[in-house]
């Protein structure tokens, strides 16, 4: 679903773009493009930014049920 | 020779057979040999049997199930093997046969011909096949990699997250990835995921390693656990060049674990560049609309006449005409004055009072000075008058008359005749006298006469 919407808003913002980069509308519906499609490139980045960063160890404790702890690799950034 | 002779020894069947036995047995207790399988059969009991042969000869072999168990391929007829065991007698056939302790493929060794061997059996199953693979989703925010947490896959696939900065969650399921146990563990750890954890996708990832070091993701049981994983599963082992079972199962295969990373962030990656560049599009586009709307705007207007500003223009245009005729006007009056001026100038100046008064000074004065002058002419004249009297007095015709002279005027004119011709015969004359006058006519005029005659 978020796919769809995201993929349709994609299209829409696009369209708009070209729409706009023809030139054949009236400065408010420009306006208008542009404000509908500034709003659409938001939820578009806002989508792409959902997910969390986060990195977690699933670990299994003595009653044998799993948790996650944080996972922290020292050396990520240093050598190889 | 001699002893032989001597003494000929008879041996039972049994005897010759334990002879025999103990020869073979001893001296060929671990040969290597080399040929190529044939009759190969493999009963219930799991023993593997099967004939070795090259061209001219041929030798049975058995490979019983405990050292069959360790074999990672099946052996098969045409198959080139290099083989490890010791010969043995079965006395009760009277037969002998080599007991293979160990087998490998000739060429291509028992690791490559086992995984060709598995890939072929999960291909006819239908493992490998395309249309079962399932798409990775979209945009993926949570996954799951199954790997070692100390080893270097993870470090490599987080590295590559750091650097593109994705926003993605990771959990990391720590398994074993070598040796005994890494399978089932790889196994466990599939089907715990799909049963207990919220992920997009399952990363089933290793380094790089032999053959050997990666051998347990070609396990069957694994293929088909990653085959039946709900959740889809990128499977990233080893190198670029290795290719592992659980990598033709996965439904996407990465090249190595950096590469399972760039595969989750490459598509966000590409739609995050699309959607920088639309957004830049779209503002450029409007910004240079506006831009145009304004000097459209700018030329309109500056077309479009303001009446306020015509009326401005006009108002201003009265009042510089007004002041140019005021200008004018004063000008023109200034300079008619000036000329009015000038004129009345050299009116005055030409004017005949000027000349009138100054001609009547100099009347006066001419007068004065024609007075003086004729008062002194009168003074001479009276001066030489009484000269003159004085002279005429002695001159006077009276005083000349009275010395005897006399005076002839002709008649009627009373011309005074001085020479003869003066007067002809018959004109009539007077003679003044000193005193009286005589007239008379004339009898003879003689012009030539002179006194002296």
């Amino acid at each position: 679903m978020t796919e769809k919407k995201f993929e349709l808003a994609m299209k829409d913002l696009e369209n708009i773009v070209e729409n706009l980069e023809e030139g054949n509308l009236s400065l408010e519906d420009s306006m208008a493009a542009f404000e509908e499609g500034m709003k659409l490139a938001k939820f578009c980045s806002q989508k792409l930014e959902e997910a969390e960063k986060k990195v977690s160890l699933l670990v299994r404790e003595s009653n044998g049920k799993h948790s996650k702890i944080p996972f922290e690799l020292e050396d990520i950034t240093k050598s190889e | 020779m001699e002893e032989y002779n001597q003494q000929p020894d008879v041996y039972s069947v049994s005897q010759l057979t334990n002879e025999i036995r103990s020869l073979l047995e001893e001296q060929l207790d671990f040969i290597w040999l080399e040929g190529e399988i044939s009759n190969f059969r493999s009963p219930v009991s799991g023993h593997y049997y099967m004939t070795l042969k090259d061209q001219k000869s041929q030798i049975r072999a058995v490979m019983f199930r405990l050292q069959a168990r360790y074999l990672r391929f099946v052996p098969e007829n045409g198959m080139k093997v290099l083989a490890q065991g010791r010969v043995s007698v079965y006395a009760p056939r009277g037969e002998y046969q080599i007991k293979l302790d160990y087998l490998e493929p000739l060429g291509s060794g028992d690791l490559a011909l086992a995984f060709e061997q598995l890939k072929q059996k999960l291909a006819l199953k239908g493992v490998f096949d395309q249309d079962k693979k399932q798409s990775l989703p979209f945009l993926p925010q949570k996954v799951a990699v199954i790997t070692s947490p100390t080893g270097a896959a993870i470090r490599d696939f987080l590295k590559v997250l750091y650097q593109r900065f994705a926003n993605i969650e990771i959990i990391v399921v720590p398994v074993k990835v070598q040796g005994d146990n890494a399978s089932s563990e790889m196994i466990e750890a599939i089907e715990l995921v799909n049963r207990n954890l919220e992920v997009d996708v399952i990363i089933l990832t290793r380094g790089g390693g032999s053959l050997e070091d990666l051998w347990a993701f070609n396990d069957e049981k694994l293929a088909l656990a990653i085959r039946g994983s709900f959740i889809p599963v990128i499977s990233a082992v080893g190198h670029e060049i290795d290719i592992t079972i659980s990598d033709m199962a996965a439904d996407v295969r990465a090249p190595t674990p950096s590469a399972a990373a760039e595969l989750l962030v490459f598509e966000k990656e590409i739609l995050i560049k699309n959607l920088f560049q639309l957004e830049k599009r779209l503002t450029a586009t409007i910004r240079s609309q506006l831009n145009n709307q304004a000097i459209t705007v700018e030329h309109l207007s500056k077309r479009l006449k303001d009446p306020r500003k015509d009326m401005e223009d006009t108002l201003l245009r009265l009042d510089d005409l007004h002041g140019r005729l005021v200008r004018t006007m004063g000008n023109n009056m200034s300079g008619l004055r000036t000329r009015l001026e000038a004129g009345e100038q050299r009116l005055r100046v030409s004017s005949p009072y000027q000349t009138i008064l100054l001609s009547g000074q100099h009347i006066k004065l001419i007068r004065k000075r024609m007075i003086m002058v004729m008062s002194r002419l009168v003074k001479d004249k009276l001066h030489t008058l009484t000269l003159l009297e004085k002279r005429a007095i002695d001159l006077s015709p009276l005083s000349i008359l009275s010395r005897g002279y006399s005076i002839t005027r002709k008649l009627p004119e009373k011309k005074v005749i001085r020479r003869a011709r003066d007067i002809e015969k018959g004109d009539r004359f007077q003679i003044l006298l000193s005193k009286g006058i005589i007239e008379g006519r004339v009898e003879k005029s003689d012009s030539e006469a002179s006194f002296d005659k």
